[in-house]
């Protein structure tokens, strides 16, 4: 019975993602390329793109708000962003990173800076559900526990 | 030494790979794409580790060359390979989108080109290609 519960709160968490665009159909396709040799390929995925993301997203932010911007090397930090991001089917933080290199390229730097900040909100964002989505799923695998009869007890 | 297959491969039952690609994310699913293909592959993380794979003597039947690296880019990567002799099928896969920018890359010598993400399909339709 709660296992069922849990199947559908999982199930519905997930949908959730996908309806209100945080996630699209990349996801899908990684979720595709787990087997039994490894059930845990999404989540190793994820983990090794918010380890890179939380880095690149403070190395970012460090050189936007210095006097003389390095256009260039922002632009490429944030091209490769992109990259990874649509790599796992994050599509808000996908389209943000698109806005936020926009407005650089227009030389419009405040606009540039609110997006980015947008930009890490929705990153944040991101993790925060996935996160609580991942620790369900394993407490639907959970430790496997079997019976064992007390020791001396050897009876029918 | 070992037969050399239509792309330049070694001739053997299972097809080889390698990934070229400075981001983790991306390597890692490249590799976990290829393995469900049953295709053995080798990841580096940028053009000249590629060319320096090769110059140890290695061979694949696919290569799949992301464009923006460090150290040394796709498509210069692409050049040396072929200037080395190398016939193995290079794919180009970017998120680049520009037209200008896709045909320096596939003018670098590439065999086909596929848009980042990378899917199943995306890389069936490059392997016919190897096959076909």
């Amino acid at each position: 019975m709660e296992s069922s519960h849990l199947r559908q709160q999982i199930a519905a968490m997930r949908q959730s993602f996908f309806d209100e665009e945080i996630l699209d159909g990349q996801f899908c396709q990684l979720e595709r390329l787990e087997n039994r040799g490894n059930p845990n390929f999404v989540e190793e995925v994820l983990t090794m793109y918010f380890r890179d993301s939380t880095t690149l997203l403070q190395t970012v932010e460090q050189e936007i708000e210095t006097d003389t911007i390095d256009l260039a090397k922002v632009d490429m930090m944030l091209h490769k962003f992109k990259g990874s991001s649509a790599s796992i089917g994050a599509n808000k933080v996908r389209n943000n990173i698109t806005k936020t290199r926009q407005l650089l390229e227009e030389g419009n730097l405040e606009g540039a800076k609110l997006a980015f900040r947008e930009l890490r909100m929705e990153h944040d964002n991101l993790r925060a559900k996935l996160e609580p989505y991942f620790q369900q799923q394993l407490r639907q695998v959970g430790p496997v526990e079997t019976a064992t009869r007390p020791k001396g007890s050897d009876h029918a | 030494m070992a037969a050399q297959g239509r792309h330049g491969g070694k001739k053997s039952n299972k097809m080889t790979a390698l990934v070229v690609d400075d981001n983790t994310v991306n390597r890692m699913i490249h590799h976990r794409l290829l393995d469900n293909l049953g295709i053995e592959n080798v990841a580096v993380v940028n053009g000249k580790e590629a060319v320096d794979i090769h110059c140890s003597g290695k061979t694949f039947d696919l290569i799949l060359m992301d464009m923006d690296m460090p150290v040394m880019n796709g498509i210069e990567a692409t050049r040396q390979l072929r200037e080395m002799g190398i016939r193995s099928m290079i794919a180009g896969v970017s998120t680049r989108s520009m037209e200008r920018e896709i045909r320096e890359f596939i003018e670098a010598g590439l065999d086909d080109y596929q848009e980042k993400p990378l899917t199943m399909s995306k890389l069936i339709s490059i392997i016919h290609k190897i096959n076909g």
